[in-house]
């Protein structure tokens, strides 16, 4: 099956649990995890996670939903990019 | 992974911190087949094509705003020319089918759109003169309707009997309006493009298919972001990094206008790459040239790195891009870019230096308030001045005026949300009536004759 790829990127300060939340997250609807990479930049927390939607039920609409009680929480920046403008951006 | 993580941030941060949006989606749609000779079935057949397509605009972008992560700003129609499908109709058709179409937009959702025009660089129409007079009810009556005119081409010189027109009606168009409002959706061309994508002067060229989604991108706070990185470099550098930047967010909107039309089962059209300010401070056109190191935009210098900064956007979006199309030049309204805006106030920016720049980019005169009192003729001869520089040198120029009633040079005004606010531009106090009332046509340029 075609995958549906989508980067979800935080952008924060660092504290314990963001990764866990996340995670739990695309867990519960069935959106796979294929990569995560994570980094401290200029003293702030920055990951970007490769997710695949193609047996979630759910909308990136839906995601970003749930994601933004996250955001509030925990005082994040969240993203979430369908893959397709990575490569439009920085793929010739 | 595939991308790095900086690849992936580059990205990421343009849409957070930059303020990188679509600035339009723009569906043209062909109106010829509705005309019918009962205004009742024919008004009613815009209605439904306009709201049918217009909602499903609306809903379709949104589902792509949330894919992308990237905010499409403004959802917008552009239609046939109305003189053009009014012309068997009776006298009140133009009006009649200006509220339509406003009622249209309104209940879709869309906040503008455009077509109301005609297109006379040669010579008026009866429809043509009636659909011109009836611009001061249109303007005043109807909330989202924009208006246009092509009154020069390069191969039909300038129309000067439209002209002359054109300074008695935008005055009339003031006058009736809060702080002259109306006249800021109007805009005069020449060498109009048949598929431009933003507003005023968007229209549904006689061209094009049935249906045509054009889309601008926008960019000036990415832009400024590299120019504020690379202090150092000189202007050959300077002028890569800009390239590359545009190359890159030219492909995100071609992306997404690709995408879009797709989904909306419509071809798709053009990509306009103009880099288009907005009111926000780091949207500012004027604040990428003074970043690049010119004090205040309007100084010695200001057209030069203008013309640097335009060129390296269109190197990067014509190779991003098989469809750039539309304007594709980069825009300076004077009060919707806080920086020309700032520039106006403190006396580094007048209307000539405005006038020069048009060498270098396009659009020209664009949102300029003028005093309450200039004389008509005085009018019609800035336009007439502003559109011979597009059809002498075969480019598109155009011009929005506002004469805002009861102010004079140096007072304030505030267009309110987008449109932005400004200082009111000293304009010559010499006349250019004599000139301008002798009418006819100005001949074309020896330089269109290429055949």
């Amino acid at each position: 099956m075609t995958k549906d790829l989508v980067f979800i990127t935080v952008i924060g300060k660092d504290q314990k649990g963001i990764i866990a939340r996340i995670s739990n997250a695309v867990f519960k609807h069935n959106i796979n995890i294929e990569d995560l990479n994570q980094k401290i930049m200029g003293g702030y927390f920055v990951m970007t996670m490769v997710a695949d939607m193609s047996d979630s039920g759910i909308t990136i609409g839906d995601l970003k939903k749930e994601l933004a009680q996250i955001e509030t929480d925990m005082e994040l920046k969240i993203q979430v990019q369908h893959e397709n403008i990575f490569k439009a951006m920085h793929r010739v | 992974m595939e991308y790095s993580l900086e690849e992936v941030m580059e990205t990421v941060r343009m849409t957070m911190y930059h303020n990188f949006d679509i600035r339009t989606v723009t569906l043209g749609i062909n109106l010829k087949d509705c005309i019918n000779s009962d205004l009742g079935i024919f008004k009613s057949k815009v209605y439904d094509r306009v709201t049918g397509y217009g909602k499903k605009l609306v809903l379709e972008a949104g589902k792509l705003e949330d894919k992308y992560g990237i905010p499409i700003i403004n959802k917008r129609i552009s239609v046939t020319p109305v003189s053009l499908i009014t012309e068997s109709c009776a006298d009140n058709a133009p009006l009649e089918l200006a509220m339509t179409l406003d009622k249209a937009a309104r209940d879709a959702g869309i906040d503008f759109i455009g077509g109301y025009g005609a297109l006379v660089q040669k010579g008026m129409t009866r429809a043509d003169e009636r659909l011109i007079n009836s611009l001061p009810d249109v303007l005043s009556l109807t909330e989202r309707v924009c208006a246009f005119l092509n009154v020069g081409s390069t191969i039909s010189g300038m129309n000067m009997d439209a002209v002359i027109k054109l300074g008695i009606i935008i005055k009339d168009i003031a006058g009736r309006t809060d702080n002259g409002l109306g006249c800021t959706k109007f805009a005069v061309f020449s060498n109009a493009p048949e598929d431009n994508p933003f507003m005023a002067g968007a229209f549904h060229g006689i061209g094009e298919p049935d249906f045509s989604l054009n889309i601008g991108i926008s960019g000036p706070g990415v832009v400024r972001s590299v120019v504020e990185k690379n202090t150092k470099c000189d202007l050959t550098g300077l002028s890569e990094v800009i390239k590359r930047t545009a190359f890159k967010i030219t492909r995100a909107g071609e992306l997404i206008g690709r995408e879009l039309a797709t989904n909306l089962n419509v071809p798709f059209g053009i990509v306009d790459i103009s880099l288009a300010s907005t009111t926000k401070v780091g949207d500012s056109v004027a604040g990428i040239v003074e970043l690049m190191g010119i004090e205040r935009m309007g100084a010695p210098g200001s057209t030069a790195a203008l013309a640097l900064l335009i060129d390296a956007v269109k190197k990067g979006g014509a190779m991003a891009s098989g469809n750039v199309g539309g304007l594709s030049g980069t825009f300076i309204p004077v009060s919707e870019d806080s920086g020309m805006n700032r520039a106006v106030r403190e006396g580094a920016l007048s209307i000539e230096k405005l006038e020069a720049f048009t060498a270098v980019c396009s659009v020209g005169l664009d949102m300029i308030a003028i005093p309450g009192d200039t004389p008509a003729e005085t009018i019609s001869a800035i336009i007439a001045d502003e559109l011979s520089i597009g059809v002498v040198n075969g480019k598109t120029t155009g011009v929005r005026l506002i004469p805002v009633p009861g102010k004079k040079a140096g007072d304030y005004v505030n267009f309110g949300g987008l449109l932005g606010e400004t200082y009111i531009m000293g304009i010559s106090s010499f006349s250019s009536r004599d000139f301008i009332l002798r009418g006819g046509r100005m001949p074309s340029p020896i330089t269109s004759m290429r055949n």
